[in-house]
C-alpha cells in the first residue's frame, strides 16, 4: 500500500531527504483532490499549504481588471505548487486553478515553518530544494518573456 | 528564363514546379505543395534539407523541406509569411511555378537514430523541418525506440499542423507534449516553454538521440538542458539558420565561424556548435 510517507519520499522534489525528515514532513501532510475547474487557491488568501501534484494539470492565473484570468504557467504529475506559505506575509499571489481533475499531497504550511524553525536542517534542506524550483521558474519566465517566437 | 532543358544536377539552376495546393497553417503561415520536378528521384531530399525557392522577379528564399519524404511525387513546405518575397511566395495560384533549387545541406542523422528513442524538440515554425523526421520514424516504426514530440509555439493560435500532432499523439510509442507561451482563454494544455515539457518525458539519455529546431536561444537552452538530462553532444542535433544565398558553399553568406550553414550544415550536431552558440558576433 502506498503511505504517504512513502509518496513523500518517492517524490522527485524530496529525492535524497533522510528517511528522519520525511517522517517530519508527513506529520504535515495529507491526500487531496481537486475537481476539474475548482480554484485551489486564490490571489490574497492566507498561503497556508503547498501542494506535490500527483496527477492532473494546474494553471497559475494572475486577474487583470475588466478581463478573464490571464493563465501564466501550468504545473503538472511531479511538480511542486505554491512557495509563499514560506515567505512573509504569507499571502498567494496568484490564483491556482485546477484545469483537469488534480490529485495532490497538501503539505501545511504553518506546521512545516514551526518544524523547520525548530529544526534547521529540515529548514535549510527545504529552502535548497524551494530555491532550486524558484530558479528554474524564473528562467523558464525570462524565456517566456523572450517571445522567442515572434517576428522580428 | 528558365529553359526547360536545366538539367536537376546543376545546383544553381531552378527547376520550375507548378503549385500544387497552398494550405494556410495559421493567420501568418502556409503550406506549399509544389509538383516535384521530373527525375528528381535521383537526388530526392533527406529530412532536414532545404531548398531555395524562387519567385520569379521578386528573390530566392531557404526554406526547409517539410514534406513526406516517401511522397516522392511532391515538395512541400512550411513558410511563414513576414516579409514581400515570402507574401508573394505563400500567394502562389494552383498551377503557377515556382523556381527550386536543391535539396542542399545535411539532414537530421535519422539512420544513426535507429534502435534509440527519438526526442524531437521543436519550437514555432522549427516543427517544419522536423516534420520529415516525424514522417520517417513513422513509416518505420520498427526501427527506432520510443518517439517523443515536444512542440513549443507563442499561442495556441500559432500551432501549426494541429490535426497532425492529434494523429502522432495516436500512433504506439509516440508521446507528443504541446506547450504554449500564452495560452487564450478556452487552452487547456500546458502554458510555458518548450524546455519545461522535459519533466513530463521519462527519459532514457543513453539510448537516445534529440532533433531540435527552432528559435537559436530556444535551442541554446534545450540543448543544455538535454545535456543535463544526459545526454552526451554527439546525440543532441540543432538545425542552424542564417542568411543562404547560393546554397552550395561559395557565397559566405551563411558563414558561422568556420561553417558555411548551406553546406556543413543546416544540422550539427551540438559538440560542433557549442562554442560557436551564445557568442554575440556570429
Amino acid at each position: 500500500m502506498e503511505t504517504l510517507e512513502r509518496i513523500i519520499a518517492e517524490h522527485p522534489f524530496f529525492a535524497g531527504l533522510e528517511s528522519y525528515y520525511t517522517n517530519l514532513l508527513t506529520g504535515c501532510a495529507s491526500n487531496v483532490l481537486f475537481d476539474a475547474g475548482t480554484y485551489i487557491f486564490k490571489e490574497g488568501e492566507e498561503a497556508n499549504e503547498f501542494y506535490l501534484i500527483r496527477s492532473g494539470r494546474v494553471a497559475l492565473e494572475i486577474f487583470a481588471p475588466q478581463r478573464k484570468p490571464i493563465m501564466l504557467a501550468t504545473l503538472g504529475e511531479g511538480e511542486i505548487l505554491g512557495w509563499s506559505w514560506l515567505l512573509p506575509p504569507y499571502l498567494w499571489k496568484f490564483h491556482a486553478h485546477a484545469v483537469e481533475p488534480v490529485r495532490a499531497i497538501a503539505l501545511d504550511g504553518k506546521c512545516l515553518r514551526t518544524k523547520c524553525e525548530q529544526n534547521h536542517d529540515l529548514g535549510y534542506e527545504i529552502l535548497k530544494r524551494f530555491a532550486q524550483i524558484m530558479e528554474q521558474r524564473l528562467e523558464a519566465t525570462r524565456l517566456q518573456l523572450l517571445d522567442v517566437y515572434a517576428v522580428r | 528564363m528558365i529553359m526547360a532543358t536545366t538539367t536537376i544536377d546543376d545546383p544553381m539552376l531552378p527547376q520550375p514546379c507548378p503549385v500544387r495546393q497552398v494550405v494556410r497553417e495559421t493567420s501568418d503561415t502556409f503550406t506549399l505543395k509544389l509538383e516535384a520536378p521530373s527525375g528528381a528521384g535521383g537526388n530526392w531530399f533527406q529530412p532536414g534539407q532545404f531548398s531555395m525557392l524562387w519567385v520569379f522577379g521578386v528573390g530566392e528564399l531557404p526554406i526547409s523541406i517539410s514534406g513526406d519524404p516517401a511522397e516522392r511525387d511532391r515538395l512541400v513546405y512550411t513558410v511563414r509569411s513576414v516579409g514581400q518575397a515570402t507574401q508573394t511566395l505563400v500567394s502562389r495560384e494552383v498551377g503557377e511555378a515556382v523556381g527550386v533549387r536543391g535539396p542542399f545541406g545535411t539532414g537530421w542523422p535519422v539512420e544513426q537514430a535507429q534502435g534509440r528513442d527519438v526526442l524531437v524538440i521543436a519550437g514555432g515554425i522549427g516543427l517544419a523541418p522536423l516534420r520529415p523526421v516525424i514522417y520517417e520514424v513513422l513509416h518505420h516504426r520498427e526501427k527506432y525506440g520510443r518517439l517523443v514530440i515536444l512542440y513549443g509555439a507563442r499561442s495556441p493560435r500559432d500551432l501549426l499542423y494541429r490535426k497532425e500532432l492529434a494523429a502522432w499523439a495516436r500512433q504506439r510509442e509516440t508521446q507528443v507534449l504541446v506547450t504554449v507561451d500564452y495560452g487564450g482563454l478556452s487552452w487547456r494544455g500546458n502554458v510555458g516553454v518548450v524546455t519545461t515539457l522535459f519533466k513530463y518525458v521519462r527519459l532514457q539519455p543513453a539510448r537516445s538521440m534529440a532533433f531540435a529546431c527552432g528559435p537559436e536561444v530556444m535551442m541554446r537552452f534545450v540543448a543544455r538542458d538535454l545535456e543535463t538530462q544526459g545526454l552526451t553532444r554527439e546525440n543532441i542535433y540543432l538545425s542552424m539558420e542564417r542568411n543562404m544565398k547560393c546554397a552550395v558553399g561559395f557565397c559566405g553568406h551563411c558563414q558561422y565561424g568556420p561553417h558555411f550553414i548551406c553546406k556543413d550544415g543546416p544540422i550539427f550536431s551540438f559538440d560542433r556548435l557549442r562554442p560557436l552558440l551564445g557568442k554575440y558576433d556570429l
